[in-house]
């Protein structure tokens, strides 16, 4: 054993390593959180949220970007939600101990991790080739397929959590297992499963990669489903990679748009779960 | 036990109770049943679309750094070197200052911020992608090219054997910025991964320790990671697959050049970002179907992280009995 002021050296020497890591890493990305707040806060304005993407050097703002991005996030939400509470029953009720409920949760937590771009593509090939344009939909959908998963996760997990007496005591009464968990299981995991929900919402909201060739963009407003729309992520992709000021300042707006969107999304989540966890 | 099994039995719906029952268990079933059908389609439809890629160049394809849209010629090299090299910078930087702020956070950190901090880092963890991709394209890459890459080229780079890695000019963009960036994109998730992994190790342990006269840093380093081991190397994986897979981060920031070189201070290219650079500009059906084929490539090279992953992660959750 080494000697007692040699131990503490060394335990001097790591603890500052790792409290230095820390002040890096918060020192990082605060620094870019600040980047962002001053660039973003000097750009936006009224219109940005009252007019188009303008042309080159031209005055404009980003209202079907953001009107593009709120549409198919609904509709991204609207489809996946259903399927992934469902899917999350499913794993935590009905079929609790069967096989195919291990190997679910093993597909799911790969397609929770999974490349967005290359969900883009799966859509492309499903929707893009097949209808033979880029549309609104397809890009709704590749954004579907990325709220499911954690959607899926979090019912299962809030699920499983509900004391199996609760189960019991319904079922004793009666109730067919189907009032049993609706009116009960839900009951008792309802905040985490809006969690799940609003989570899966601030996911979404700033994926950029799956909607590059099933959405495509728009230059002008559009709410037709059937062809391409515009949306707040490409838009910055688009903009902040030209050459034009007018275009770069948008996209820093928009990131800020973005990012403060996705925070504010997140710490309702955690409110929601609080507030339930305090009662 | 019995009644979990009632279902899947299947006996004749009775009564009306019994068959809304059914119908409810059958839709949940059939939820769960797209979830995996979502997974397949993915693979298969990759499979397909990158077919004539890989029946016109072969095995070649994966081997080839040539990527050439006009004559048509297309191998996957060159952005498989660049995911990989990337990704490796990222993890070299972000898995110790990942695990230095977890241990501070568990241990060193004033009890009053610990929560506030933790909460921070994990609201951090959701940023998207495209903010550090724009941050890094406007400021970083800029800071890259007047500060940090002379500097190493200067230092580094005079350096015999390892001094081609930090060779030519100081483009600002280019391999290391790309990994760079990675690296402060995956940092809050590593740290609030490894926190949760640290914080399941029993008190017990701990105090224990502690009580054998360890000091701080002895009990993390022989008691608390030899404890979460599996896990940790778990996590890891799984930021690895994030890492590999991430677009937006990289694609403003890597130069998007098809070329290997021996520099990391130079533009390169990964799958991610060649597919997002070039996907919509694709002209022949050659050149679409060999970037579908990139695509497989990555969504193979995630899966078999992700899965490593999963394994390590719930082995952990076994042992714990969670």
């Amino acid at each position: 054993m080494a000697s007692m002021t040699r131990r503490k050296a060394v335990n001097a020497v790591m603890m500052a390593l790792s409290t230095g890591a820390a002040a890096l890493g918060l020192f990082v990305l605060a620094v870019i959180l600040i980047h962002l707040v001053a660039k973003g806060a000097g750009a936006l304005n009224l219109a940005v949220f009252t007019q188009d993407t303008p042309a080159p050097m031209d005055a404009g703002g980003l209202r079907n970007a953001i009107l593009g991005s709120l549409i198919m996030s609904a509709i991204a939400v609207t489809i996946g939600t259903p399927i992934g509470i469902l899917a999350g029953t499913y794993m935590a009720e009905y079929g609790r101990f069967s096989k195919l409920t291990k190997v679910i949760r093993f597909v799911n937590d790969i397609l929770l991790s999974a490349p967005s771009i290359v969900v883009g593509l799966f859509v492309y090939q499903l929707l893009v080739v097949t209808l033979g344009h880029f549309s609104a939909l397809a890009g709704a959908v590749a954004l579907a397929i990325l709220v499911i998963p954690i959607v899926v996760r979090t019912t299962e997990d809030m699920l499983l959590l509900v004391p199996d007496q609760l189960r019991e005591a319904g079922l004793a009464m009666g109730a067919p297992r189907w009032v049993v968990i609706r009116t009960i299981a839900y009951k008792a995991a309802r905040a985490g499963m809006v969690t799940g929900v609003l989570l899966a919402i601030a996911r979404i909201s700033g994926e950029t990669a799956p909607l590059l060739f099933t959405a495509l963009s728009n230059n002008f407003f559009s709410l037709n489903l059937t062809q391409p729309m515009a949306s707040l992520p490409i838009t910055i992709f688009q903009f902040a990679l030209s050459p034009y000021d007018n275009w770069q300042s948008l996209a820093w707006a928009g990131a800020l748009l973005i990012t403060v969107a996705v925070l504010a999304l997140s710490i309702i989540a955690r409110l929601v779960t609080s507030r339930k966890e305090k009662a | 036990m019995s009644v979990v099994t009632e279902f899947e039995a299947g006996p004749r719906a009775a009564n009306p109770a019994a068959r809304s029952d059914r119908v409810f268990g059958t839709l949940t079933f059939a939820a769960a049943v797209v979830v995996l059908l979502t997974l397949l389609g993915v693979f298969v439809s990759l499979a397909m679309g990158a077919w004539p890629a890989f029946q016109h160049f072969g095995a070649s394809f994966l081997v080839t750094a040539k990527w050439n849209p006009v004559t048509d010629r297309f191998g996957a090299l060159a952005p498989l070197y660049g995911t990989v090299v990337t990704s490796v910078i990222a993890m070299l930087i972000a898995v110790p200052v990942g695990l230095g702020i977890a241990i501070f956070l568990t241990e060193t950190c004033p009890r009053i911020l610990r929560r506030p901090l933790g909460i921070a880092i994990e609201l951090l963890a959701g940023i998207p992608s495209i903010i550090y991709g724009i941050w890094g394209l406007f400021v970083f890459a800029p800071f890259m090219q007047s500060v940090v890459q002379p500097a190493l080229i200067d230092t580094l780079g005079q350096v015999p054997l390892i001094g081609t890695l930090f060779s030519g000019a100081p483009y600002g963009i280019g391999m290391l910025t790309a990994g760079l960036i990675l690296a402060i994109m995956v940092l809050p998730f590593i740290a609030s991964l490894a926190r949760d992994i640290f914080l399941t190790v029993p008190d017990m342990l701990r105090e224990s320790a502690y009580g054998l006269g360890m000091t701080r840093w002895e009990v993390n380093r022989h008691i608390v990671i030899p404890h979460v081991r599996t896990a940790l190397v778990g996590g890891i994986m799984l930021s690895l697959g994030r890492a590999l897979g991430e677009t937006m981060a990289v694609t403003f920031v890597i130069g998007n050049a098809h070329r290997i070189s021996a520099s990391i201070l130079q533009p390169g290219t990964t799958i991610s970002a060649a597919i997002a650079n070039e996907f919509t500009e694709a002209t022949t059906p050659l050149y679409t179907a060999s970037l579908i084929a990139l695509g497989l490539v990555l969504f193979i090279l995630t899966f078999i992280v992700l899965a490593a992953a999963q394994f390590l992660l719930r082995r952990m959750k076994q042992k714990s009995g969670v």
